[in-house]
């Protein structure tokens, strides 16, 4: 029998506003513990929480963005449990009657796009953080308050891998929005994971574990990898799913029981009777669509139509917003858009991967001057590509420009068809077989040579007047 | 001239005047405590010191130094604040809740905080951890509560005026216990931060004081739209001293026939009586109508109000502040929620308790449809039945409370005969409107006897207006216990 995956995402998200949820309380990672607080994030008694206007802006743009249809009214439930990070121990959230619901994302896959249904868009506030140290618990009320969605889809999710696409789609679009910095580590983007297993075919959903702890989109993927197997083991085996909450251990890369669904806990959930309900006007709703950034889909059509990019490149280069828009500024300054495409996707970002850079620094190590001045001592055979691949890392690591390193290394092509000739002699006294070769039409024996001369100028001497200076000399 | 005899409004004229410094006046308050006070246990919490250094300090303002007092549940900043729970013992809050930066801005010199039930959970003051307070009237019988507190203090003049809270009856019912003015607003009229929450959505602040005109004072430097509560509501507040036209002909009162029950004492029955006839003397129209859901209003009062109750307690856990249990087991499996536990277990009284498990029941996966959600639909029905007799009656007049004062400990082994005390007080809370408690009499054992006066959603000058055209033509609210005289 065959198994099939059944997984859906709950993913919180920090929201990037400068004060607290329902308090103003300023926002700030890695401030000392316990002093971006108030009395009222503090939860001390008698105080009352106020609706940070920004809070709903801010998450309607991710509601329709992802398509959802944003409620009617606008209403806070508190959801209760015990625990010394929640001072007033119930959570402000939404319950009944999410902020939005029934939206979708579209993801790519193998055999093409699939929509996976977004259930609900809501809001709620963030808890703190406890540290745990030898013979201590210690807590930190910073994060306390914090704005957050928690955005949750349907099981339309059938694997590891398209639960992972689904999240870098995800965090692709809320960039775009600008209103989170979606980093896992600093946890402004948090990932839970409902996965069970059916016999192939079977519409009824097996009984469900939700795994919980992974802090990157890799560990996400790693940890429903290992919960499918192991899910299909015990099946397999004859055993049975418990309802259950799982760990992700990182190091172990093993999953682990958290707590049964016997020990879940009952929130009695209320209305939260210090935050009235109010009604989101529908002109507020048109107004944050109407305001809404172009999305990476659109982003990615318009950067076939407008710069003829292929669907591959315009795909990679509409993920990230930075990345489209370094692409787009650069396109302004040189006007052949393939060619920056192609340095960006090659070099570029293989520069920034193994140096740890991200792309929203890429304007700050390479200015856009800078790349198309190189890009200009290209065309007019100043450099050849070759030794522009030299150039380059040396221009992102010490920001000088590349007319600098040129002179500096000595690398400027040699276009001077007398210091090339005699060069050229060198090679073919050196080569006399492969000359006969050429001589008698062999292509490969050809591009021999020249590669002889390359090497003999380091890379610096025009290859097509070296191609074309060769065949004269030759007379082919 | 004894200063402590005199009403707010009379003080404010002589400390406008000059005739006295607020240090006199603060002087003659903190005497008469010290003298009274012991039998009555009133305050939670005084600073002798502390009172006499600000009253120096002070000036201005439209209260040029006018002590007050509030009840336990108030934000002081700085000052011991506990809900008369051993749960807050020591907490002392960092900030001010809105009234008392109001009253302060206007030169108010706060006295202290005032017993209460604990967590404003009763209505006899005998659930306090200090103990309870004494009727001024008869120091054998209980002054009502949870403003307790409040209303025995300005009975008996160790206060000119006070500040309760009132989320079932909890200002009026004292106030008609010790015979005193008492007011709960329109829910949203006054800012609740800084109010520690009994039950959010029915919580009011309001005052305590001898007669009508002072509560329109208070009300005046009090009421307001305040950004920190998202409750309070952004209408204009009215100068309610202005309210006082003594033309009251032509009103048009109801009286419900469902708050003259048979369980009501007949010396009450009869006191109201005779109070609704002066009001038919002084040209209102006076007719019977009928509020159908009356009878399910304390069902749904004990639903809704533990069940918020249950939540707004749940932060008092030893954690951050307040009382932290001392008998800690090492090696427990799980020490936290031994901590838990046991603070909560140590800290929070019978009936806080009782709330508390009720509250959480109500609110249990499997209950709430049945409970809360029930009870919510209710409301409704009774906030109906209000805004429907509004439609014909410009105020509703009832007896606040079924008796007079009871004995202290009288109905501490019988928590619902407790409950049905706020019987003619709960809708009010439950509908959001405004209602008040003037003495009208007494009863024939000498205790005093309240007039509850219902209105509109923030017509709080209707009240005013016709409360004032009673106390006109009545003495009722100028007697003083005799013991305190």
């Amino acid at each position: 029998m065959q198994y099939e995956t059944v997984i859906g995402l709950e993913v919180h998200v920090q929201l990037d506003i400068n004060t607290k949820a329902f308090c103003g309380c300023s926002i700030e990672f890695g401030k000392p513990a316990n002093t971006q607080v108030c009395p009222i994030c503090l939860g001390l008694p008698g105080v009352l929480p106020v609706l940070n206007e920004k809070f709903l802006q801010y998450a309607m743009r991710a509601a329709l963005a992802l398509n959802c249809t944003v409620a009617n009214f606008l209403k806070f439930d508190r959801k209760h449990y015990y625990y010394p990070d929640l001072p007033k121990n119930y959570q402000i959230s939404q319950y009944d009657k999410p902020l939005a619901a029934n939206g979708h994302l579209q993801i790519k896959i193998e055999t093409g796009q699939k929509k996976i249904r977004i259930l609900r868009v809501h809001m709620e506030e963030d808890a703190g953080k406890l540290i745990h140290t030898k013979d201590a618990s210690l807590v930190d009320l910073n994060r306390t308050g914090t704005p957050l969605i928690e955005i949750v889809s349907q099981p339309d999710i059938s694997s590891a891998a398209e639960a992972y696409t689904y999240l870098t789609r995800l965090k692709s679009i809320l960039e775009y929005l600008e209103i989170s910095d979606c980093d896992m580590e600093k946890g402004s983007l948090r990932c839970d994971a409902n996965i069970s297993l059916r016999p192939q075919g079977h519409t009824t959903l097996g009984t469900k574990a939700e795994v919980k702890n992974m802090n990157s989109f890799k560990g996400v993927r790693d940890a429903l990898n290992y919960e499918i197997i192991r899910q299909e083991k015990t099946l397999r085996e004859g055993g049975t799913i418990i309802q259950e909450t799982r760990l992700w251990n990182e190091e172990k890369q093993k999953t682990f029981s958290m707590r049964s669904k016997e020990e879940a806990h009952d929130y009695r959930y209320i209305p939260d009777p210090d935050l009235v309900p109010f009604v989101i006007e529908k002109e507020a709703i048109e107004k944050a669509r109407r305001e809404l950034p172009e999305l990476p889909q659109a982003k990615k059509e318009r950067l076939i139509k407008d710069y003829s990019l292929s669907d591959y490149d315009a795909g990679i280069l509409s993920a990230d917003k930075q990345l489209a828009i370094y692409f787009e500024d650069a396109a302004q300054n040189y006007k052949q858009p393939k060619i920056i495409c192609n340095w960006l996707m090659s070099d570029i970002m293989s520069y920034l991967n193994t140096n740890n850079i991200p792309i929203k620094k890429l304007k700050e190590v390479l200015p856009i001057d800078k790349l198309v001045a190189m890009l200009k001592l290209i065309d007019n055979n100043t450099i050849s590509g070759k030794i522009a691949k030299q150039v380059l890392p040396e221009m992102l690591k010490t920001g000088k420009d590349t007319s600098v390193i040129i002179k500096e290394k000595n690398l400027s092509q040699i276009t001077d068809a007398g210091v090339i000739e005699s060069v050229i002699n060198e090679v073919i006294n050196e080569n006399e077989k492969v000359v006969e070769e050429v001589k008698s039409g062999k292509d490969k024996a050809l591009m021999f040579l020249v590669g002889q001369v390359m090497k003999k100028t380091r890379g610096k001497a025009n290859p097509r007047m070296v191609n074309s200076l060769i065949k004269k000399k030759l007379e082919v | 001239m004894e200063l402590t005899a005199l009403t707010a409004h009379k003080l404010l004229k002589l400390l406008s005047e000059n005739e006295v410094s607020p240090e006199e006046v603060a002087s003659a308050y903190l005497k008469r405590i010290e003298a009274v006070d012991k039998k009555l246990n009133s305050f939670a919490h005084i600073d002798p010191d502390e009172v006499l250094k600000k009253a120096k300090k002070i000036k201005g303002g439209k209260l040029k130094g006018l002590p007050i007092a509030v009840k336990d549940n108030f934000c002081v900043k700085g000052q011991l604040t506990t809900c008369s729970s051993k749960i807050l013992k020591g907490f002392r809050p960092p900030y001010n809740a809105t009234v008392i930066d109001k009253l302060e801005q206007e030169g108010a010199l706060i006295l202290g905080n005032l017993n209460m039930d604990e967590f404003a959970f009763g209505s006899s003051c005998e659930t306090s951890c200090y103990g309870p307070t004494r009727n001024p009237w008869n120091i054998d019988y209980a002054p009502g509560g949870s403003s307790g507190g409040s209303a025995a203090s300005v009975a008996a003049r160790l206060t000119p005026w006070s500040l309760g809270s009132d989320t079932g009856g909890s200002i009026r019912q004292p106030a008609s216990l010790c015979g005193v003015v008492g007011l709960k607003p329109t829910y949203g009229r006054v800012s609740r931060y800084g109010l520690i929450a009994f039950a959010s959505s029915l919580d009011q602040i309001g005052p305590l004081t001898q007669n009508v005109e002072d509560a329109a004072l208070l009300m005046n430097i009090i009421s307001g739209y305040d950004k920190k509560d998202s409750t309070s509501v952004n209408t204009a507040v009215p100068d309610y001293l202005k309210s006082f036209t003594g033309d009251i002909k032509g009103i048009k009162i109801g009286i419900p026939k469902e708050y003259f029950i048979s369980g009501i004492d007949p010396d009450v029955k009869d006191t109201v009586t005779k109070a609704i006839d002066i009001l038919k003397k002084l040209g209102a129209s006076v007719d019977e109508i009928s509020l159908p859901h009356t009878e399910y209003a304390v069902a749904t009062y004990y639903i809704v109000a533990p069940g918020e109750a249950s939540s707004n307690l749940a932060r008092f856990d030893g954690m951050h502040y307040g009382h932290r249990t001392n008998n800690l087991k090492k090696g427990t499996d799980n020490a936290l929620i031994d901590m838990y536990s046991k603070t909560r277990g140590e800290g929070f009284g019978d009936e806080a308790k009782r709330r508390i498990l009720l509250g959480t029941y109500v609110l249990s996966s499997g209950y709430y449809d049945a409970y809360y959600l029930k009870a919510l639909k209710v409301r409704t029905k009774i906030a109906e039945d209000f805004s429907k007799a509004f439609k014909n009656f410009d105020c509703i007049v009832t007896p606040t409370s079924p008796t007079g004062a009871f004995k202290i400990g009288e109905k501490t082994s019988d928590p619902l005969s407790m409950y049905l005390s706020d019987i003619f007080t709960i809708s009010a809370n439950l509908a959001g409107i405004p209602a008040m408690s003037v003495p009208c009499g007494f009863t024939s054992g000498n205790l005093p006897v309240g007039l509850q006066i219902l209105g509109k959603p923030f017509d709080e000058e209707m009240l005013f207006k016709v409360t004032h055209a009673y106390q006109q033509i009545t003495d009722w609210h100028t007697r003083v216990p005799a013991g305190c005289k």
